[in-house]
């Protein structure tokens, strides 16, 4: 063999990437921006190429195809240059060898890894859980069983009262099915959302037909002598009879690989401003891992899809060498409910009694719009808007900039609504009119 | 890439870059047509926004991100960055209406569709020979399109 050409082939990097989400893809556009050379090898248990995964619902509900399932374009990976092996698992991470194993009996080795395994459903413990009738909502599969289900069945409990759940019971509901949604918190969306959003969400729901229930769980899912489900016992004394139960509790950081190859697994995989893990080369990002936080600082698991797509991105530029921190996640969520849109960005929640925040908030329940914004040190942490959402981005923007309110920045923003004007005047010319020398990004 | 870049010392705020937006968005190609039918008929709306801070005005749309939140945040891939030409592309047939971009876009520059579950975002008039047609438009060169 000529020495150039071993050469050559030894100067290209290898990415493994393990997982085919929207972290991955994410991935592959970091990778790209720095490096067209290098070889990158794409694992994905699923079976289909990289699809929107909140996509599901709305396939569920019958309101797309298949066909408009697939995230990027049908020459994707082979215009980025990616070998794609789908419907394969990896089954082991070996960091001392730099190599992976998958199960279709292969071993491939990495110069840099990527974990984006994503999550998994979480199934608690309730006693009748293990066995038929019961079903999970996060991936294409689980919605082409539940599309053919649907058509069989008359009733569905939903247990979980967060973003899936819901999005599982408005689309069974679509489908002809009667839903009941139990939610053991006192309302429903309480992770991203606030009270007052929450119920007004919970109506739409309610209006529809949907049965919701909070500050309920299942205690017993009971069964027939002959294992099918009769239905469900509740926490409250109660037993609603149905045919399915669709547990929608949340997913959980998908990182049993990590954990056996002697990465630092907390709640999810613990990775470094670059989204490096604690084994060196290899990298973790979405999902499954545990990335620092934008407003809080702290390292967090926030499984939503910008954040995952974004530590991806920051992974594949810093695996191609870009040496680019990560900026840090910031949570936001943007739902509709039978046409109800509803958005919460940052902190939402502020802790109770906690004097360092200062919440302005205004309900009008009749025009179903509500607007909660949360300031700390006259700064925007944070904002909730339900039906009336068209500023939401100008209202990201005094977040995300962190920008000072000072005088009656703060009164202008909260009487007349987010203002370009409200930005300072450098900010303001660095984005939008900046001198040759400094424009991109 | 060359983007469109607004000079607030420039605008008079009179619209105009609005209204040649509309027209070029139009299927008339006719700015009375594109107002009078079009825009209440079909819910067509420009995507450049003249926004207004007491005697200051300036004429914002869609910056084309090198690294853009849109895309980061879009769960259809409707949004995606196009690397040979740079620009941030919309694909009306994919988007599903989630308004997830438009939370995430710090910039908004994103709009809602007044009729469809669709966005609006400004597309730098890609297929129209003469460029953007807001640049062309404005009186004040208040718009330049340039390489920076
Ligand atoms: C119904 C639903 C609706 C949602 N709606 C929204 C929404 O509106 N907004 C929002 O922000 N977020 C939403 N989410 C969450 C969002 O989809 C996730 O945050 C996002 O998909 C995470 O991307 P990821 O790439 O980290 O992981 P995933 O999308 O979970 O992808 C990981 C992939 O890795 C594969 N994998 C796992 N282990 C292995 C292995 N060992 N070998 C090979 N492959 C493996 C998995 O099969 C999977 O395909 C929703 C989720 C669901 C389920
Ligand atoms: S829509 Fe917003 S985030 Fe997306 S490219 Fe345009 S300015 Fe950037
Ligand atoms: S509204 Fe359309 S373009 Fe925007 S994020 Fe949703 S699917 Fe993508």
């Amino acid at each position: 063999m000529p020495v150039t050409k071993r050469k050559a082939h030894e100067d290209a990097m290898t990415y493994v990437i393990i997982g085919n989400g929207v972290a991955s893809i994410g991935a592959i556009e970091g990778i790209r921006r720095h490096d067209q050379k290098g070889k990158i090898v794409v694992i994905g248990a699923e079976d289909s190429a990289a699809y929107g995964r909140p996509l599901i619902s709305y396939l569920l509900a019958g309101k797309i195809g298949v066909d408009q399932l697939a995230l990027r374009g049908d020459d994707y990976y082979t215009k980025n240059k990616v070998d794609l092996k789908l419907g394969t698992t990896v089954t082991k991470i070996d960091s001392a060898k730099k190599a992976v194993t998958t199960d279709k009996g292969e071993t491939i080795a990495y110069d840099r890894l990527l974990i984006a395994t994503g999550g998994i459903p979480f199934i608690p413990p309730i006693p009748g859980v293990q066995g038929e009738d019961i079903y999970s909502f996060t991936t294409l599969a689980h919605a082409q069983t539940l599309i053919e289900l649907s058509a069989k069945i008359k009733r569905a409990i939903v247990i979980g009262g967060g973003l899936i759940g819901l999005k599982a019971a408005e689309s069974l509901h679509d489908r002809g099915v009667a839903v009941t949604i139990l939610e053991l918190a006192p309302r429903i969306l309480s992770a991203g959302f606030d009270e007052k959003a929450g119920a007004l969400a919970a109506n739409r729901l309610k209006n529809v037909g949907i049965e919701v229930n909070c500050g309920v769980t299942a205690k017993e899912i009971q069964r027939d002598p002959k294992g099918r489900v009769k239905g469900v016992l509740l926490t409250d004394g109660r037993f609603l009879e149905t045919d399915v139960v669709v547990v929608a509790i949340g997913v959980v950081p998908h990182s049993a690989i990590a954990k056996d190859a002697g990465i630092k697994v907390e709640r999810g995989i613990m990775v470094d401003e670059k989204l490096m893990t604690n084994a060196k080369d290899v990298y973790a990002a979405g999902d499954v891992a545990q990335a620092m936080d934008h407003l809080s600082g702290e390292h967090r698991v926030v499984p939503i899809w910008p954040n995952a797509y974004n530590q991806g991105y920051a992974s594949g530029r810093n695996m191609a060498g870009a040496k680019e921190p990560y900026q840090g996640g910031l949570p936001m969520n943007s739902i509709s409910f039978y046409g109800l849109p509803t958005i919460s960005v940052g902190v939402v929640n502020p802790p109770e009694g906690d004097k360092s925040f200062e919440v302005h908030a205004l309900l009008d329940e009749a025009k179903e719009t509500y607007r909660k914004l949360v300031f700390r040190d006259e700064k925007l942490v944070g904002y909730v808007l339900v039906g009336d959402i068209d500023k939401a981005g100008m209202f990201t923007a005094f977040i995300k900039f962190e920008m000072a309110l000072g005088g009656e920045a703060k009164d202008k923003l909260i009487n007349a609504g987010p203002e370009v004007f409200l930005w300072p005047e450098k900010l303001f010319d660095e984005t939008w009119n900046p001198t040759p020398a400094k424009a991109a990004r | 890439m060359k983007r469109v870049y607004p000079n607030k010392d420039y605008c008079i705020g009179c619209h105009i870059c609005e209204l040649a937006c509309l027209t070029a968005h139009s299927k008339s190609k006719d700015l009375i047509l594109a107002y009078t039918v079009e825009r209440t008929g079909e819910g067509l709306s420009s995507c450049k926004h003249v926004h207004e801070g007491g005697p200051t005005c300036v004429a914002l749309s869609c910056r084309h991100c090198d690294e853009p939140s849109c895309v980061a945040a879009c769960i259809s891939g409707a949004l995606q960055k196009d690397p040979e030409s740079g620009r941030t592309t919309y694909d009306r047939e994919k988007c599903v209406g989630c308004w997830s971009c438009l939370m995430a876009c710090p910039f908004g520059a994103i709009a809602r569709h007044p009729l469809e579950n669709k966005i609006v975002k400004c597309d730098l008039c890609f297929d129209r020979p003469g460029g953007p047609a807001c640049v062309a438009a404005c009186p004040n060169q208040a718009l330049k399109q340039e390489e920076r």
